[in-house]
């Protein structure tokens, strides 16, 4: 048990080193860090929110509204498909429930009104599942005339899917343009989002510009009908829409918007030239721009709306065609919250309505104070257990506080290599984790002083008392372990902090009760040959 | 040179006997821990009821707490909630989950920004919506189950399934108990406090684990004394081990509890209950649960050709 080749000697060193040499940039500023040399090692442990400081934001989609909206979309597709030649007679169209139904008078015709409404079933792709193609819609005919077409439960999931990718895609694109934060984006399950940006002290203008679906549409604004009246009669084929500054004006608007956000391809916050006023300055696809152009041209002296998510920010007369494919939205409108539209704009709109299920925010004054009490008690913490393993073990507690520092230190080192985040439970993991590891030597020592007592030479006891106490300590961890796993694995936030560094700590203790602890007895034992024990 | 000695040598203290009070007071105290839990209940945080939690700093060092108390009750966001924590000006504002799904939370919070305004720091804000509260309860009682399966299947393929048995019954103790510690001080129950207990989960087992080990052993090495003698051997032999290893470790966290803010103080004290209960219940209840279930009749006879099965080499 104490015998070590060089070799073993030596790994066992070079082991150690590597893992406080991973720890050490941890004592440094990040400026310092950045500072050194290319070879140096430089990656810093990465501080859950608790400790830094930052926003978190799971965002969910908004299942019941995206079906909603997408089942109106759907009802405009199939009337359109039923009014192709040979036009098909039908009576109810409408949306019900989680799908879209209606009665087809001629029942000759179904075989037509299949072929007709296949391609609206939308195959979704499907990689996962290996090329069989998911259909978004189930469609069933009835031999009566009724026609549906419903979610089904896998289309939907996989839709889910879908727009969660985009929107992840949009967000990023929108983060960037900030410039300032560096967010982790990342899916949860199969229908959640999570923004987590450390060190942001105030979330608002990250959730404003994260949060929000940035639907931009031009709409014609139906004349016949004043804008201002309250609850207007209206004619098939509009739509009310409230006003974005003043919600008591309604505006009555085409339903088929002219142009889409899709039809964008710039837009930059400028100021208006005659007003002086910041406005967001636009420019369209050669399509977008033909279409604008066309429409302009026919409705002169007519209003238009723009609408950003069912809002109408304003509805301005056409005064001559646009035909340049450029325009601008004014809008009393803030320099910043110009910028902000224009960044929505240029990145994209979200497929879907996302609503916040969960946000968590921590001032870094917070954080700041938790680190420096977590600090100051750690400090205390180790002297006292170390001044007692003094007191109780003498050289060899020595050793043992030796072996539990580095135990400690080397947590660090692996936690900074694995990039895994330290929260304010993982540092309780630590500390339980320091429990146990001085528990491994004491283990260790109360054996050896055993069997001294039971009248064996003192470095036959020491040999025995290493043998006999690292299968409980081997059993004691690796229950521990099992748990430690489980709890990374099932766990969420808090939990999964502390298991991470619970198992780094688990691990480390093996490892230094196998190896470091038993080199330093070891070496101890070569330099002083004890023949008397005192324990 | 002498060294400390908390613990005499040679102590023979007979547990065992003693099994007949703390046996039926640990059984007690748990019983009384689930029926606390299910009457009086703990006071569950955010994390599981949902609702806001936003924690402020205000600029003014001796804040009119009934002033801001009147105020936010007047927004119409429900009963809010607020004590100070720590500083006279470290003011914790609760707001209940608000009707109306996920959004309605968000405006909530609107109200009581604009309200505060900028006469204090926002150090913390937390919103935990209807939904999430519920699968962040469900998960950890999961993980809890399958951690609990995952160590009975451990310890059973490395002991015998008594001691399975018994490490999870201990285990459960502890957990149960660690419970009844929060129904009582009702401090706040969040998953921070499920972190704690899942940590004394793991003290315990390491524990329990260490006593069987060591029972285990003196099986083996004294076939003819009783059970119940043999336990009591193999405890006291491991006496000076047990009160070092609990000494040092409630030194972290009392140092913890003292110096470590405020917080991670309700963790740190549920930690220190935890740690207790743990020892307490490796020796009081595990070790009796081998008796119980009567480990050597049917166990130790064809015990003979497993003597290798301990790990020798390191």
């Amino acid at each position: 048990m104490l015998h070590f080749t060089r070799w073993k000697m030596i790994g066992i060193l070079a082991i150690v080193l590597v893992g406080i040499l991973a720890a050490v940039p941890n004592l440094f500023s990040k400026e310092t860090v950045d500072s050194w040399p290319s070879w140096v090692p430089k990656r810093q442990m990465v501080l859950g929110l608790d400790l830094q400081g930052g926003a978190y934001l799971l965002y969910e989609v908004d299942k019941q509204d995206y079906v909603q909206r997408r089942l109106r979309t759907l009802v405009g597709e199939i009337r359109k498909a039923m009014l192709q030649e040979p036009r098909i007679g039908y009576s109810g169209l409408g949306v019900q429930g989680q799908g879209v139904q209606l009665r087809v008078r001629d029942v000759s015709q179904l075989d037509l009104v299949r072929t007709r409404l296949e391609p609206l079933r939308n195959p979704l792709g499907n990689s996962l599942l290996g090329g069989t193609a998911i259909n978004e819609f189930d469609l069933t005919v009835g031999s009566d005339g009724l026609v549906q077409m419903t979610y089904s439960e896998a289309g939907l999931t996989q839709r889910i899917r879908q727009i969660v990718d985009q929107s992840i895609e949009v967000i990023a694109r929108r983060i960037d343009q900030l410039g300032t934060v560096e967010p982790s984006i990342q899916r949860q399950g199969t229908d959640r989002i999570l923004v987590e940006a450390p060190g942001l002290g105030d979330p608002e203008r990250l959730k404003s510009l994260v949060g929000q679906t940035a639907q931009l549409t031009f709409h014609l604004v139906d004349s016949s009908y004043q804008t201002g009246q309250t609850e207007p009669q209206r004619k098939p084929g509009t739509i009310v829409l409230p006003g974005q500054d003043n919600p008591n004006v309604n505006y009555v608007l085409e339903e088929t918007p002219l142009i889409t956000g899709e039809d964008l391809t710039d837009a930059q916050a400028t100021f208006d030239q005659r007003s002086n006023e910041p406005v967001v300055s636009f420019r369209l696809t050669t399509g977008g721009a033909q279409t604008f152009g066309d429409v302009t041209q026919k409705n002169v002296n007519r209003a238009f709306a723009i609408v950003l998510d069912d809002k109408v920010i304003s509805a301005p007369v056409i005064r001559e065609p646009i035909l340049g494919g450029s325009g601008q939205i004014s809008g009393s409108f803030s320099i910043q919250s110009a910028n902000d539209l224009a960044i929505l704009l240029r990145a994209g709109s979200l497929p879907a309505k996302l609503t916040i299920v969960e946000e968590r925010n921590v001032g870094p004054g917070l954080g700041a104070d938790s680190i420096r009490a977590g600090k100051i008690a750690a400090i205390i913490g180790t002297a006292a257990v170390c001044a007692f393993m003094i007191a109780t073990y003498g050289v060899l507690g020595w050793i043992a506080n030796i072996a539990v520092i580095v135990n400690v230190v080397m947590i660090f080192g692996i936690v900074t290599l694995l990039g895994a985040t330290l929260s304010l439970p993982g540092i309780a993991g630590v500390i339980i984790t320091v429990g146990t590891a001085v528990d491994s030597n004491v283990l260790i020592y109360e054996r050896i002083r055993e069997e001294y007592r039971s009248g064996r030479s003192a470095i036959a006891s020491i040999d025995a008392g290493f043998h006999r106490a690292l299968g409980t300590i081997l059993d004691a961890n690796v229950t521990t372990l099992i748990a430690a796993v489980v709890l990374f694995y099932l766990g969420s936030g808090p939990i999964r902090g502390f298991a991470v560094t619970h198992a780094i700590g688990v691990a480390t203790t093996m490892f230094t009760a196998f190896t470091f602890t038993r080199l330093l007895v070891a070496m101890w034992v070569r330099w002083r040959r004890p023949t008397k024990i005192s324990l | 040179m002498r060294h400390l000695r908390l613990v005499p040598d040679n102590t023979k203290i007979p547990f065992m006997r003693m099994r007949r009070w703390t046996f039926p007071i640990a059984a007690f105290l748990s019983i009384m821990s689930v029926v606390l839990f299910f009457t009086v209940g703990p006071n569950y945080g955010i994390d599981f009821l949902g609702g806001t939690v936003i924690e402020i700093q205000t600029k003014d060092p001796k804040p009119d707490l009934g002033k801001l108390r009147g105020s936010l009750n007047g927004l119409g966001i429900g009963d809010v909630q607020v004590q100070t924590i720590g500083e006279d000006n470290s003011i914790l504002i609760r707001v209940g989950q608000q009707p109306g799904g996920e959004s309605a939370q968000q405006d909530a919070i609107g109200k009581v920004r604009t309200l505060i305004g900028d006469s204090a720091e926002f150090r913390r804000i937390e919103i935990v919506g209807p939904r999430v509260s519920g699968e962040l309860a469900f998960n950890g009682g999961l993980a809890m189950l399958v951690t609990f399966a995952a160590i009975a299947i451990y310890v059973w393929f490395r002991f015998e399934w008594q001691f399975a048995v018994g490490s999870i019954i201990s285990a459960a103790n502890v957990v149960v108990m660690t419970f009844g510690f929060y129904v009582v001080t009702q401090h706040e129950f969040n998953l921070t406090s499920l972190a704690a207990i899942l940590t004394t989960v793991g003290y315990s087992l390491n524990d329990t684990v260490v006593v069987y080990d060591r029972i285990r052993e003196t099986l083996r090495k004294y076939k003819k004394i009783s059970l119940g003698d043999l336990i009591d051997r193999a405890i006291n032999d491991m006496l000076g081990r047990t009160v070092i290893t609990t000494m040092t470790t409630l030194i972290a966290l009392f140092s913890l509890y003292i110096f470590g803010g405020e917080v991670i103080r309700a963790f740190t004290l549920a930690m220190i209950f935890g740690v207790i209960a743990a020892i307490f219940s490796s020796i009081c209840v595990a070790a009796p649960v081998l008796i119980y279930f009567g480990l050597r009749s049917d166990a130790m006879n064809d015990k003979k050709k497993d003597e290798g099965a301990a790990p020798q080499k390191a």
